[in-house]
């Protein structure tokens, strides 16, 4: 048996997620721990790019902003934001892209708040907006949600609606004009929630080692379905030395708790 | 006015191109070619009610709001990566109520400066049909209607019209021209042609929508130089107002291939930023307590400046410690 954090293992559970020749949207953070843990782990073809404009880039170190030097170095091209987000638009090549995505909220039907809690005039607290969520989740053929489980951030409303999930449930992406795409999964440091492929609606389907089923019932602020969930695979040894090892070894992100 | 007198000192240019009230785009994201001495420079000079036009603001846009030259802001992210999840400062100014924000997302705000540097109206795009991005605006339509230079909706959701038939949504979203837009380069030449490496951002579209351009560069070269590679430069002369060559003129944050971003002064700022009293302080030692940006080098240290040095091949430094 292995000790591990919480963040190892939702880093891990992501990673678990990405498949050999996606095109990762990735945003700092745990995403990219996701990203480049699959890229060493199982799914070495898998094209990490960034919203900034960086295409596959040498991560040699792990970047701590979209924007860090760190991923201008031996990138295919190094571009702009008109180049990156018009790669997700695109009909041909968004539908590819698997889009990594944190938030402050998430409701039942994966819709997500990145901008404020409160009133938008004058909020409670002021997250930092979109930045490109909002058109990742609107273009790209899938995404990976990443949130911290507790009722206050699993709403039944969100404060405010910064980025498309399936809006009302079914048809509710079509009917706002969107052509494809929503959530795959939501992964949190608990457990790992799916989508019902009728209803849209967030049901659990993985819940990590020390959870139960009803914790998850309990820190979720919307009625979810608990039944057809069953215990996540615990992290291999491989994939924690890997993770450790090559993508974090300073623990910038995974940090020491 | 010939083009070597665009080589002005960043006194001059702020005086010159930025006046009170004007509107205004900064280049660069989060933690990369954020245009600091001349947000420094701004804040010397008193430079009040900004209105700021920004995709991804980092560290200029934070500390002019905390200076207090910032009226609003139109946004997509307010952000430090690691160094400040949310802008310290940013944040404190919007739920003090004492900030404008209204919000975009990234691409919205790129194709809004595309837009102003095509010189169309607006650009239709699929992102945010039917979410809060759309439906919530941050200016009343008083506030659009005083300012001519503001567009008097946020933006507008309309069916595709060559799609007859079938209702197909898009979102139009409108052009932004700044009075001025500031940009942080690795090299210009007097002309004032540019030459950014590694990523671009938006800055070319930035650039291009605006009325004035002032380009800090780390290095100021002879024309030839750049046009010997004429691929490689992406600005030219003729859209920029003003040169000012500003050795490290980005730091904490960082410039490819010259600095790495200075994480030891962007957790200090986070801590210092987050309290009146010491974010007062902080202004007081860095900004009003030197005359330029030279001064505010000598204050960082050489040491401090050595340590980040970039690597070549690199571009940044390997191994620094950013913690």
């Amino acid at each position: 048996m292995n000790d591990y954090t919480s963040r190892e293992l939702m880093a891990i559970a992501a990673a678990r997620e990405i498949k050999n020749g996606d095109i990762v949207f990735c945003g700092t953070g745990i995403s990219l721990l996701a990203a480049m843990a699959a890229k060493f782990i199982h799914a070495p073809g898998a094209i990490i790019f960034f919203e900034t404009g960086a295409i596959d880039p040498d991560l040699r170190e792990i970047p701590l902003t979209v924007a860090d030097p760190r991923l201008m170095f031996g990138s295919c091209v190094n571009a702009g934001l008109a180049e990156a987000f018009a790669t997700m638009q695109n009909p041909f090549l968004g539908p590819r892209v698997l889009g990594i995505l944190g938030a402050a909220q998430v409701d039942r039907y994966g819709n997500l708040n990145s901008t404020c809690l409160g009133d938008y005039s004058k909020p409670s607290k002021r997250f930092p907006g979109s930045g490109g969520a909002c058109d990742v989740g609107s273009f790209v053929g899938r995404t990976l949600v990443f949130i911290t489980h507790e009722r206050r951030r699993f709403v039944e409303k969100l404060d405010y609606f910064t980025t498309p999930g399936y809006f009302d449930g079914p048809g509710g992406r079509e009917r706002e004009g969107y052509k494809h795409g929503g959530p795959a999964c939501v992964i949190s440091d608990k457990a790992i929630m799916r989508f019902d492929a009728t209803t849209k609606e967030m049901f659990l389907d993985r819940f990590f080692p020390g959870i139960t089923p009803g914790d998850i019932r309990d820190c979720t602020g919307f009625s979810i379905d608990i039944h057809r969930a069953e215990p996540l695979e615990p992290p291999t040894t491989g994939e924690l030395d890997t993770l450790r090892r090559e993508v974090d070894p300073q623990r910038l992100i995974l940090g020491n708790g | 006015m010939s083009n070597s007198d665009k080589v002005k000192t960043l006194t001059e240019a702020v005086s010159h191109f930025i006046q009170n009230g004007c509107h205004i785009s900064f280049g660069g994201f989060t933690v990369n070619r954020q245009p600091m001495a001349c947000a420094y420079e701004i804040i010397r000079q008193g430079k009040k009610d900004l209105h700021v036009y920004i995709h991804s603001g980092g560290q200029t846009l934070d500390i002019l709001i905390g200076a207090g030259c910032v009226k609003a802001v139109e946004i997509a992210y307010g952000a430090n990566g690691r160094f400040a999840p949310t802008c310290v400062r940013f944040r404190k100014a919007v739920e003090n109520g004492e900030l404008l924000v209204e919000d975009y997302t990234n691409y919205q705000m790129t194709l809004r400066f595309q837009a102003g540097a095509m010189g169309v109206p607006y650009l239709p795009v699929t992102s945010g049909m039917g979410t809060d991005i759309v439906k919530k605006w941050g200016f009343d339509a008083e506030m659009r209607r005083k300012d001519p230079r503001l567009p008097n909706r946020k933006m507008i959701v309309q069916n595709n019209p060559f799609a007859e038939g079938k209702p197909e949504p898009v979102v139009l979203v409108p052009a932004i021209n700044p009075d001025v837009t500031v940009i942080h380069a690795q090299q210009a030449d007097y002309q004032g042609t540019v030459r950014i490496s590694g990523l671009t951002f938006a800055d070319v579209e930035q650039a291009r929508a605006s009325k004035h351009v002032i380009v800090t560069c780390e290095e100021l070269v002879e024309p030839g130089v750049l046009r010997a590679e004429p691929d490689r430069n992406h600005i030219p002369f003729f859209v920029v107002d003003a040169v000012v060559h500003v050795p490290h003129g980005a730091h904490p944050a960082a410039c490819y291939g010259y600095y790495d971003y200075d994480a030891q002064h962007l957790n200090r700022y986070r801590t210092l930023a987050s309290d009146d009293k010491t974010f007062s302080d902080y202004l007081d030692e860095y900004v009003f307590g030197v005359t330029g940006h030279e001064a505010y080098l000598e204050k960082i240290g050489t040491e401090a400046l050595e340590n980040i040095r970039a690597v070549s091949p690199y571009g940044y430094t390997p191994g620094l410690e950013r913690g």
